[in-house]
């Protein structure tokens, strides 16, 4: 079997994963009476027509990526993290926490410190299914989603009493916000007419101490080891159970980084629905992005597009912004599908004598 | 008096859609499989359930043969989606966690985009009609709790009966428990194991898209983004917490649909308490039976989640 | 194709079957005659449970045919195969645990099936006919999980006659039982041949010379001889399965037994389903001395193994190694201690099959010195470690950056051996540590084993085969329902003697 052969097979497996994906959006599409092919261009390429649109896609990946990395390094020991949402929810509660209680101390204190709140809020929410896993073996798929639940009650609880916008409550609307926060606390918008920030910097440094960490430390090599094989790991004398929770910690730590620069980037404040689906959406990035900070950047990108897109669809062709939910769970299970008959090798093997024979027949 | 009626009488109505739902999950987790996805094929089924009668009557009273069909309608996605997973993780033998989560996500999407582009808004519909049993419904105090439901109430509660005699003294079902145990056992004894996966999906599936239905028929009698807010997930912890057996599954759906009402009465009874910390009861205590109930691990399926593959050779 | 003709002939022809980079099965013929038993001898990886396999219909053949009675068959499936009159025993028993023996195999007996209800009772009732029929005594009520081996390998060969059987596949029937039930097991299959074809497998030449008419002998997956059995001895036979003049190391030398390195004292442990797996066990070993643990298996190796290594709780008595305590010491703290240890499952507790064959080596020195650079993994350090590895050990590989896990079973028992051995442990714990491979891999592994016992390394060997503990040990301890019944000097022991201590007399 040839090299050559190896690389044509792949590729035609991946194209038709590709196809496979759109056609499944597409049986949606129909459904509705949507013009398929041109709400997938809409999705795709009316993002980029202009410099604030694509600051929008920008801003979207920074979040994406950022959760997308605690989710990859907790895949890779082993571990699901679903709870993304929550840990974000909590991370955003403790960033406006500090910020409202120290509005007045100067930035160069305040924001290193509320972003190190974020992280400590979203780190304690993925400790609770890390622990729950590695004391009681209770599964982290069922946990975590519980744990979005409750962290979106206690959300929103939050808005609608300790932290609600005095304003609110003077003008009786009740929307459940917090109020502004100080300056002190909003990273820099460096592109003039858009909403981009310097959060994104903090997104490709994070990619950058995440891949020297998982493939060139001990400490990574060991989580790794654990993720791929638990009970060789167990043998070679790793704590397993010390780096699932580890794992988690970090997991839930990145997503409440994303939810803390977010709040200091784009919002200001911390609102209802902030969390805006990230979570969920950072698991297909992590998946789509080989589970790998080099795939994961320009997947979360991929990602951003499709969430701007998705908000244009309505209007473009009438297709609601549901539609992206649907595209991101048939890209999942394209993708995991896809996994299975790539590394099928006795698939490939007989293929490759089907059309050998034929061939020399 | 009159509350303990009330919420009794709700608990019962309220834990159909997850004893719907857990019982079709826990066919599927016999025969090997764990479907997370089930929230989404609720979804899917809810928005079905209402679809059928709301085309028909937009709102209005429609007879109730359409609300007949929308269940039919919706029991018959549920099956086409619990195929569709089955073809992911039987035949490509995908991982079954990050699956089932690919499949939640495509049914919640689906079946927010398909409402908002056929109904729309807040529309509402009136739903199955009560159906109170003759005689018996007059019971005082047992009569209003348990024979004033509608019908679908009835017949998920006789499911509890009928599954676990499929289960255990049908040959399908002995088919079904010998491949979520021992695929390879069944394998070499002529037993197709796909073939089997594949059916108690597409019955799990089916349950779960009714399961769907009822919550927008019977009980919210609307669709909206959040009709579903977990169950699925809920249902899928109940069949661990059940044992796998449908007597067990019954009680646990009762346990957590009583803490569910437990939000209903502070609104409807204007208690102070944080609304959102009675809205988190539910999920607080699945965390808890889980991180509880230990035995459960070891009682499971023992091919649960695991792909079944001939050609491995061990 | 009635179920109730006796089989007179069965053939298969020309069969070739490939799986991902390996013919497993290469053009093989074999033949069966009337009441004729026939031995399927070969080394593992030869291809004998494939060939069998797909005579059941599990494998479909890539080219040849399959004829009974003269008549051409098509299996697409097991059923296909017994209704045709096939049975098999398979190596592993295909048996649900919780379940009665009468559910398991009602599985198959499609008689007693209708739409809407299972009919157990006349299930049990062709039980109780076949087991008095052929003399198996089996219990139809018993769940399997509470049956011993010898006793569901009853329930196996009950379940195919139920079925119809007319023509017996045995796969390695005699691996897990004592030497008396063996004895039993071939004087019951000789009774049967009045009535049934046997096709067994094995590599325990003594069998095959006893109970087989013909053999054949497979190869990497080609019929190397054809021929019956009582004109061939056992040597002969041994020297066509491997194609050369193997012989195994034997270790000859007087005891040079030195100070104490392991004692375990009273100990209890646990097993997976909270049975009591060990009871009040002692045993020491000495440095520069193997000590082979003799057993069937499943008599409490596998906790003894993982107790010694930190891997399962003692929930009584004391591990003491050189003199210090190491009970209930977690893993890493006895290999620091100099513990080393070969595990049973080589793929998924030796190895982290998807790491590359270096990332393996170092699996227990992660955080060490020499593989560290600061807080960054050393990879050059990391790779000449493993160039270094692959030469001293011969494992054959295309680079060491493949994955581990795609290596042949010798190859990855080589890369285990390696990196224990050159830890320098003060002790190793080997635990079926040529199961499965060839012999060439075995005798490399048997030599590496007594060097380091010259040297001074103290040895516990675990293993089911009986040849390869009286060759190897100084002094041999058997264990029978977790407790060591007696601990024999080599000279002492016989496979008779121990076969009478592993059934627990």
């Amino acid at each position: 079997m040839t090299n050559q052969f190896k690389f044509l097979y792949k590729t035609c497996i991946v194209l038709l994963a590709v196809l496979a994906t759109m056609a499944m959006g597409a049986v949606i599409l129909l459904a509705i009476g949507a013009p398929v092919l041109k709400t997938y261009a809409v999705i795709v390429f009316d993002p980029l027509k202009n410099i604030g649109l694509i600051s929008e896609v920008l801003i979207r990946t920074i979040p994406l990526t950022i959760i997308a990395l605690g989710i990859a390094v907790a895949y890779r020991s082993g571990i699901i993290n679903i709870g993304a949402e929550g840990q974000m929810a909590m991370g955003i509660l403790a960033t406006t926490a500090v910020a409202l209680a120290l509005p007045d101390l100067p930035k160069p204190l305040l924001l290193p410190l509320v972003l190190i709140a974020g992280i400590a809020g979203g780190a304690l929410w993925g400790a609770i299914p890390g622990l729950l896993k590695a004391k009681l073996q209770v599964s982290e798929l069922l946990s975590t989603v519980m744990l979005n639940y409750i962290a979106e009650q206690f959300y929103t609880f939050c808005l609608r009493k300790p932290f609600l916008d005095p304003a609110e409550m003077t003008t009786g609307s009740g929307t459940p916000q917090s109020m502004r926060l100080t300056k002190n606390i909003w990273l820099t918008r460096f592109v003039s007419g858009t909403r981009l920030h310097t959060g994104i910097f903090i997104a490709i440094g994070f990619a950058i101490v995440i891949y020297l960490l998982l493939w060139k430390t001990p400490f990574g090599y060991k989580m790794r080891a654990a993720g791929s094989c638990e009970r060789a790991a167990r043998y070679g004398g790793i704590n397993v159970a010390k780096y699932l929770v580890i794992a988690m910690v970090l997991s839930g730590g990145f997503a409440g980084l994303a939810g803390a620069v977010e709040i200091c980037g784009v919002h200001h404040r911390a609102i209802q629905g902030i969390t805006g689906g990230y979570g969920f959406s950072a698991i297909v990035v992590a998946l789509f992005g080989g589970l790998h900070p080099a795939g994961i950047i320009p997947a979360a990108f991929f990602f951003g597009l499709l969430l701007v897109g998705g908000n244009m669809t309505q209007n473009a062709v009438g297709v609601p912004a549901n539609m992206v939910q649907v595209l991101q769970g048939v890209i999942i299970l394209v993708i995991v599908a896809t996994q299975m008959i790539l590394s099928n090798t006795y698939l490939m093997e007989r293929i490759w004598r089907k059309t050998h024979k034929e061939a020399s027949s | 008096m009159n509350i303990i009626v009330t919420v009794l009488s709700l608990a019962i109505s309220s834990s159909v859609a997850l004893l719907l739902a857990s019982i079709g999950e826990m066919i599927n987790q016999r025969a090997g499989i764990f479907n997370l996805g089930c929230e989404g094929i609720m979804s899917m089924g809810a928005f079905l359930g209402m679809l059928v009668p709301y085309a028909v009557g937009h709102g209005g009273d429609t007879p109730e043969i359409f609300n007949f069909l929308g269940l039919l309608a919706a029991m018959a996605m549920g099956a086409l989606l619990g195929l569709f997973f089955a073809l992911i993780v039987v035949t490509f033998r995908a991982p079954q966690g990050i699956a089932g989560i690919g499949l939640q996500m495509f049914g919640v999407g689906a079946a927010g985009t398909l409402f908002r582009h056929f109904v729309g808004g807040t529309q509402s519909v009136p739903g199955i009609t009560t159906a109170p049993v003759p005689l018996l419904s007059r019971i005082p105090f047992a009569g209003q709790i348990f024979f004033s439901q509608n019908a679908l109430v009835y017949l998920a509660f006789l499911l509890v009966p009928l599954s676990w005699y499929i289960l255990f003294k049908t040959p399908w079902g002995l088919e079904v428990r010998a491949v979520g145990t021992h695929p390879r056992a069944a394998d070499s004894i002529g037993i197709n194991v796909t073939r089997i996966r594949y059916q108690s999906l597409a019955v799990g599936g089916a349950l779960a898209g009714l399961a769907g239905a009822y919550l927008s028929l019977c009980q919210a009698k609307m669709f909206s983004d959040s009709i579903v807010s977990g169950r699925g997930f809920i249902a899928v912890a109940l069949v661990y917490f059940g044992h796998w057996q449908p007597v067990k599954i019954m009680w646990g759906a009762l346990l957590f649909s009583l803490a569910q009402t437990f939000q209903t009465i502070i609104q409807s009874y204007g208690i102070n308490f944080p609304y959102e910390f009675a809205v988190m009861l539910p999920y607080v205590l699945v965390i808890v039976v889980l991180a509880f109930d230990r035995e459960s691990q070891r009682l499971g399926p023992t091919a649960l989640g695991v792909p079944f593959d001939r050609e491995i050779r061990t | 194709m009635d179920r109730n003709t006796r089989i007179t002939s069965l053939r298969m022809e020309h069969i070739t079957k490939r799986f991902p980079g390996v013919l497993a099965s290469d053009d093989i013929s074999l033949s069966v005659g009337d009441g004729e038993v026939l031995a399927l001898v070969g080394e593992n990886g030869a291809g004998k449970t494939t060939l069998m396999n797909i005579l059941m219909g599990l494998y479909q053949q890539d080219e040849g045919k399959i004829f009974i009675n003269g008549q051409e068959m098509r299996f697409h499936s097991p059923n296909d195969a017994f209704a045709a009159g096939l049975g098999m025993v398979h190596q592993q028993y295909m048996l649900v645990p919780n379940m009665t023996v009468t559910e398991n195999i009602a599985l198959g007996y499609k008689k007693a099936w209708t739409a809407w209800k299972l009919n157990l009772q006349m299930v049990r009732e062709r039980i109780i006919e076949i087991s008095e029929t052929y003399g198996l005594a089996v219990d139809p009520d018993a769940y399997v999980w509470q049956l011993s081996v010898g006793e569901q390998q009853r329930v196996e060969l009950v379940k195919t006659l139920c079925l119809g059987a007319r023509f017996l596949i045995l796969d390695e029937p005699t691996s897990a039982l004592t030497p008396q039930e063996t004895d039993e097991l071939i004087v019951l299959l000789k009774r049967m041949t009045n009535d049934l074809s046997i096709i067994f497998i094995s590599h325990k030449l003594q069998e095959v010379s006893e109970l087989s008419d013909r053999v054949t002998i497979l190869r990497h997956g080609a019929v190397v001889f054809n021929g019956n059995t009582n004109e061939h001895s056992s040597a002969e036979i041994a020297a066509l399965m491997t194609g050369r003049e193997i012989i195994m190391p034997e270790n000859t030398d007087t005891s040079c037994a030195a100070q104490k390195a392991l004692e375990i004292g009273h100990v209890n442990a646990l097993s997976d389903r909270g049975y009591l797996a060990l009871n009040d066990l002692n045993l020491t070993v000495h440095g520069g001395e193997i000590v082979g643990l003799a057993g069937v298996s499943g008599n409490g190796q596998r906790e003894l193994a993982e107790v010694i290594n930190g891997l399962r709780r003692v929930e009584k008595g004391t591990i003491t190694f050189f003199g210090n305590d190491i009970t209930n010491k977690t893993p890493k703290v006895i290999i620091k201690a100099g513990m080393g240890y070969i595990p049973e499952e080589r793929n998924t507790e030796g190895i982290v099959p998807p790491f590359s064959i270096k990332e393996n080596f170092i699996l227990k020195d992660a955080d060490a010195k020499q593989f560290t650079k600061g807080i960054f993994q050393d990879k050059t350090a990391i790779a000449e470690n493993a160039a270094k590895l692959r030469t001293e050990f011969d494992i054959r590989c295309p680079s060491t950056d493949v994955a581990a896990g795609t290596l042949s079973g010798g190859n990855i028992q080589k890369v285990i051996l390696a990196r224990e051995i050159t830890r320098r442990p003060k002790f190793l714990v080997a635990v079926y540590p040529i199961r499965g491979l060839d012999l060439g891999a075995a005798q490399f592994i048997h030599e590496q084993l007594l060097a380091k016992r010259k040297e001074g390394l103290g040895i516990l060997l675990i293993s089911e085969e009986l040849d390869e503990i009286l060759a190897l040990s100084d002094r041999i301890a058997v264990i029978f329902k977790g407790h060591i019944q007696q601990v024999l000097q080599r000279s002492e022991a016989d496979s008779r003697k121990l076969g009478m201590l592993m059934a627990g007399v």
